[in-house]
């Protein structure tokens, strides 16, 4: 049996019916084809998944497309501008060679934003706690950090 | 994942209409434990109940010195709530140290306390602040909450509604954090009262458990020499891959002194 489920996706409203176990990492790469958001391990560890959840980052293959009834998700796709151009957190990444593969690299992103939601301005010690539940098997997370604090300043009103 | 049905109700009294439906219904938080669980087949519930729409089940309140949190508040409001952080600081801190970010915007108190999971940290905070849990049909004392592994005093279809937090005069958590899962290995917290003091483990046993000859050695002095030498008999505790045994006896006796340095500095 499906039931609807009613959301907003990148700013897009989205009325769709689904199973009950379908997973939000599912309804978003596979019905919506929103491929960006990707699947690492499959089971919550390694942040590949990330996206954005009523503004707090959380992985998509441990949460209940259901659980998003009535909220509003961003994805990688939906951080940069309309226009295509890219947020600072992604230009940043670009600029310090912060991807090899790219594969942790959407996640990575969402999940740094969310740092700096809580943290405008993160010591390198801090970025490298902060961004834990994200792993990326390439970049040795050297860049990635670089990255993270040249966007938090980049950022800073 | 088999397949399942799934409600979301408004109020405590939809809840158990929901569970009138089916007995085997299992309540879905922020399905940080359950979702992987429902993945990897280990729970076949034919019906989740969200709790998320249930008001009386949100916030976080500060009265009479005691710290009242609602069972869905998320790891990460705990950790941000100003009123949290000035009441109970190592309170705060423990929800800080949960996980990663992903974990702490999704799962929330009454799912880590419900789910019971040997080494997770809510568990030694709510026995070693000596809370109350509140549920459906009655308060239970953290003293006769956790059972074993993964087993609570909960009863089929009681929902846990907040958590009565009583304010202690000083207090403090320490853990080894594993690397890779961040769960405990082992975590110990230390709480001084008006009525004594309080030393609970996660970790290292089937549940979260108190070290009495601690509570009684530092009940006269509050410091981490005074329990320098008491280490746990390593028989009965946990012991795997990560951790024999004798060593997770030696991180209780070492977590116990970080965390009454911890209590005694705020
Ligand atoms: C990568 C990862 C790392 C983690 N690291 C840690 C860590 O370091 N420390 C730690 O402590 N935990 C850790 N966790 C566990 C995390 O804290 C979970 O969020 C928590 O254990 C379960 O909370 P939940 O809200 O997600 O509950 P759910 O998964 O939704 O539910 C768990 C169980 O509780 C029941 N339940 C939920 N709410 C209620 C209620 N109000 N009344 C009655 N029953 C209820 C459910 O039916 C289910 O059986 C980690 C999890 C992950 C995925
Ligand atoms: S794919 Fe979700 S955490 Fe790895
Ligand atoms: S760039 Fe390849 S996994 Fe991070």
């Amino acid at each position: 049996m499906t039931t609807p489920l009613v959301l907003t996706v990148n700013g897009q409203a989205v009325s769709v019916e689904v199973h009950p176990r379908t997973l939000l990492v599912e309804l978003l790469r596979d019905t919506l084809r929103l491929t960006g958001t990707h699947i690492g391990c499959d089971t919550g560890q390694c942040g590949a998944c990330t996206v954005q959840l009523d503004g707090r980052a959380v992985k998509s293959c441990t949460v209940l497309a259901l659980q998003a009834q009535a909220s509003e998700v961003t994805t990688i796709e939906g951080i940069a501008t309309a226009g295509g151009e890219l947020h600072p957190m992604q230009a940043a990444f670009k600029e310090y060679h912060a991807l090899q593969c790219g594969f942790c690299t959407p996640g990575m992103v969402i999940s740094a934003l969310d740092l700096l939601k809580h943290n405008a301005n993160p010591s390198e010690a801090d970025v490298r706690q902060g961004l834990d539940g994200n792993l990326c098997r390439c970049t040795g997370y050297h860049n990635i950090v670089k990255a993270v604090l040249a966007a938090a300043a980049a950022m800073r009103p | 994942m088999y397949a399942f049905d799934y409600v979301r109700p408004q109020t405590l009294k939809e809840a158990a209409a929901a569970l009138r439906k089916s007995d085997q219904a299992r309540f879905l938080a922020g399905g940080q434990s359950l979702v992987q669980a429902l993945r990897l087949r280990l729970a076949r519930p034919p019906l989740l109940i969200d709790l998320r729409a249930i008001d009386e089940l949100n916030g976080i309140r500060v009265a009479n010195n005691v710290v009242s949190i609602g069972a869905m508040t998320r790891h990460a409001d705990v950790a941000a709530a100003k009123e949290v952080q000035r009441a109970i600081p190592a309170l705060a801190r423990v929800a800080a140290g949960i996980g990663d970010r992903q974990v702490r915007n999704q799962g929330t108190l009454g799912g880590s306390l419900a789910n019971a999971d040997p080494a997770a940290d809510y568990p030694a905070a709510v026995l070693g602040l000596g809370a109350t849990i509140v549920t459906s049909k009655r308060e239970i004392p953290a003293d006769k909450f956790f059972l074993g592994l993964f087993e609570t005093a909960l009863k089929p279809g009681e929902i846990i509604v907040r958590v009565d937090f009583p304010q202690p005069l000083r207090a403090g958590y320490a853990k080894f954090r594993h690397p890779a899962s961040r769960f405990a290995l082992v975590g110990v917290f230390v709480c001084d009262t008006t009525s004594g003091v309080r030393v609970a483990v996660t970790g290292a046993g089937p549940c979260a458990f108190r070290v009495k000859r601690m509570e009684k050695v530092l009940a006269k002095a509050f410091t981490p020499q005074a329990i320098e030498k008491i280490v746990l008999p390593a028989e009965g505790l946990n012991s795997d891959i990560h951790a024999a045994a004798d060593y997770r006896a030696h991180l209780v006796t070492v977590m116990a002194q970080r965390a009454v340095t911890a209590a005694a500095k705020l």
